[in-house]
């Protein structure tokens, strides 16, 4: 009864016309980022995360904004697989599988209409999940002492990589390249300047909106510049989208299908490591091995478009239960919403519900919210949204890269920064050649820094033993799981990706 | 041989780090572990992970012949001209003129390009500035 008595609180915070406004223009928003191939959610809310905090909206508005533009992007992925066979996103690589024959049998309104309702159901259950689930780890987070945190964000750090990532030491040094980049700046606790080379802009530190919005949105304007496929896409193609209801009878078949893979989904995006791009592939795999019987998957099944989407709604929904509870993130897209919260000055973790429950359950509200207005916006307007399709990157891109230029001078006004922002998204590019992952970068350069001082409270509190960091059996069991997080990958991890890659080679290291 | 220049390189920042970390300034008011540990415990990791990667090197990836990287080089060197030039000369004029040339070069006709960076730089100043109130660069004509 509590928990439904909080979310009416947040209900009442986010019934406001301010609030409904923004969720609007997030899911709008996010639904075309989203449905764009080359915008990708963690791309979208990077761009907007300079606007939002520039406007001078308060925590639980640029949050609605924020998160709407979240799930929107999730929606939204979908559109351009269905279409035109290209995800929108990653996690909509396995929508194009059966999104697309289904298409081309002149279903294409039927596929985008139950596509955006798995997506509904998905994201529903999803939010559901993480009420029931959220203030759980919240009990148990509150055990956690500063040893405990240290484990907690290695584990983090070593699993991030996990599944998406092909080689553990590329994670490992990109992890290792954030938290170094962290620690530039003044030392908070003896006020020492650190790697600051006499550069008095530095003694603040980097300002991770900058390293953000520079390796995400900067770095895909280098890559649409090397291979100039400005003109991809642009070619005018017949869209036939026919009726947008499904029948009855298509959506009582995939009923169970979408029960089954949000919570698959669901679970997949509250393990660390995992994110949307794997709940919408283990989704998609298990549901071939369940119920295709007739091995109509791939040849344009229903049920082979509302598996996946569900999964990865599911999974984005389940990806802030972590994030939310612990402060810690599971995926790309949740480690730059933490990055709102932290410029915002709110420290997420298991004193985020006591101290700011306004923020919490407003949250969750607009995410309900949301998800209703996001079916709405996905079914009778759809047409708008491949309408929208036709943009072609030349003139996209350069939109996006002012739009981050103005979003990072907006901030702090000065030109410093957006040397920076250039030489992040330089770095960015190079890295994403190399196949290393940006989001344990981004990690790094957010959680360095209370990681360190975790640290160091732990040990000066033991007065300088440092295996304090292994002394309580809660602190072993994350050390545990962070070596298993590690090693196994190594093991698993090439079959899991080569199989996601086999359907399609994807440039870049986004993941989510 | 890529990952192997990477990985080399990642061993000499692994190093350069921690001789920076060495070099920090210990003050006389400290705690227990003091400010060069934890960027010490850092350049280990860079290090190691850069000398696997360094012997374990993936696959070749695939880069661009030399026009492109001129091209990202190109443009570099425009948007390192728009960060500086933006408060001289305004947020319109560096806008539009910076927003031209990366449509020209992702493939837009000439005319078609003035038109997307005009579109751009006005879009952004009516959207961002007159009906958000966020503040822009101001240039010598006040925009």
């Amino acid at each position: 009864m509590e928990l439904l008595s909080s979310l009416g609180d947040g209900f009442l915070i986010a019934l406001t016309w301010q609030n409904l406004l923004l969720a609007l223009l997030g899911c709008f928003l996010g639904t075309i980022m989203g449905a764009l191939p080359g915008l990708g959610p963690s791309n979208g809310v990077a761009i907007l995360i300079p606007l939002a905090f520039t406007l001078g909206l308060g925590a639980t508005p640029a949050l609605i904004l924020l998160t709407s533009v979240y799930y929107g992007a999730m929606y939204g992925g979908r559109i351009s697989s269905i279409l035109l066979n290209i995800p929108g996103d990653e996690p909509a690589m396995m929508t194009c599988l059966d999104g697309y024959p289904m298409a081309k049998k002149g279903m294409a309104g039927e596929a985008l209409s139950l596509s955006g309702i798995a997506s509904f159901v998905g994201a529903f259950f999803a939010t559901w999940g993480l009420i029931l689930l959220a203030p759980q780890l919240v009990k148990i987070a509150l055990l956690f002492g500063p040893a405990e945190y240290f484990a907690l964000f290695a584990l983090a750090f070593m699993t991030l990589g996990g599944v998406s990532s092909t080689n553990q030491a590329k994670s490992a040094f990109a992890a290792a390249l954030g938290l170094g980049l962290a620690m530039v700046g003044v030392d908070t606790q003896t006020g020492v300047p650190r790697f600051t080379f006499g550069e008095v802009h530095l003694y603040d530190g980097l300002d991770f909106l900058v390293a953000i919005v520079g390796l995400f949105a900067l770095s895909e304007v280098f890559i649409f510049l090397e291979e100039r496929h400005g003109n991809a896409n642009a070619d005018s193609r017949q869209l036939q989208i026919g009726r947008l209801t499904p029948p009855m009878s298509m959506i009582k078949q995939c009923t169970p299908t979408m029960l089954r893979t949000s919570l698959l989904g669901f679970l997949a995006g509250v393990l660390p490591g995992a994110g949307a791009s794997l709940g919408s592939f283990i989704s998609y795999s298990m549901e071939k091995r369940l119920v295709d019987k007739e091995g109509t998957f791939g040849k344009g099944d229903p049920r082979g478009v509302a598996a996946p989407e569900a999964g990865n709604n599911a999974a984005a929904g389940g990806a802030l239960v972590p994030m939310l509870a612990l402060g810690v993130p599971g995926s790309g897209t949740t480690a730059v919403l933490l990055a709102v919260l932290l410029s915002l000055n709110i420290t997420p973790g298991p004193l985020l519900f006591s101290q700011n429950p306004d923020v919490v359950w407003g949250l969750i509200a607009a995410l309900f919210i949301a998800n209703f207005m996001l079916l709405a916006l996905n079914i009778p307007m759809v047409g708008l949204f491949t309408r929208l399709l036709m943009v072609p990157p030349r003139i996209l891109m350069p939109i996006v890269a002012m739009v981050s230029f103005v979003g990072i001078y907006g901030i702090s006004g000065s030109s410093f920064d957006l040397l920076v922002m250039i030489g992040f998204g330089v770095m960015g590019w190079v890295l994403r050649k190399l196949d290393v992952p940006l989001v344990p970068i981004i990690l790094g350069t957010l959680l360095g820094n209370s990681m360190e001082a975790n640290l160091r409270r732990a040990i000066t509190i033991d007065n300088g033993n440092w295996f304090t960091l292994f002394d309580s059996p809660l602190a072993i069991g994350l050390w545990a799981v962070a070596i298993i997080g590690f090693i196994l990958p190594m093991v698993f991890g090439r079959v899991v990706k080569g199989k996601m890659r086999q359907r399609r080679d994807e440039e870049g290291a986004i993941s989510d | 041989m890529s990952d192997r220049i990477f990985g080399i390189f990642g061993v000499l920042l692994a190093i350069g780090y921690a001789m920076a970390a060495f070099a920090i300034e210990e003050s006389f008011l400290s705690d227990a572990v003091g400010p060069k540990a934890f960027p010490l415990i850092i350049a280990t990791v860079l290090g190691l992970s850069s000398l696997v990667i360094a012997i374990k090197p993936d696959q070749e990836p695939h880069w661009p012949p030399f026009a492109r990287l001129a091209e990202i080089a190109a443009a570099v060197v425009v948007m390192v001209l728009y960060a500086q030039f933006l408060p001289v000369i305004g947020f319109v004029f560096a806008t539009a003129l910076a927003a031209t040339y990366l449509a020209w070069r992702l493939g837009s006709t000439v005319l078609g390009a003035i038109a997307t960076g005009v579109g751009t730089s006005v879009g952004i100043y009516v959207i961002f500035h007159l009906v958000l109130g966020l503040s822009l660069a101001r240039g010598p004509l006040g925009f």
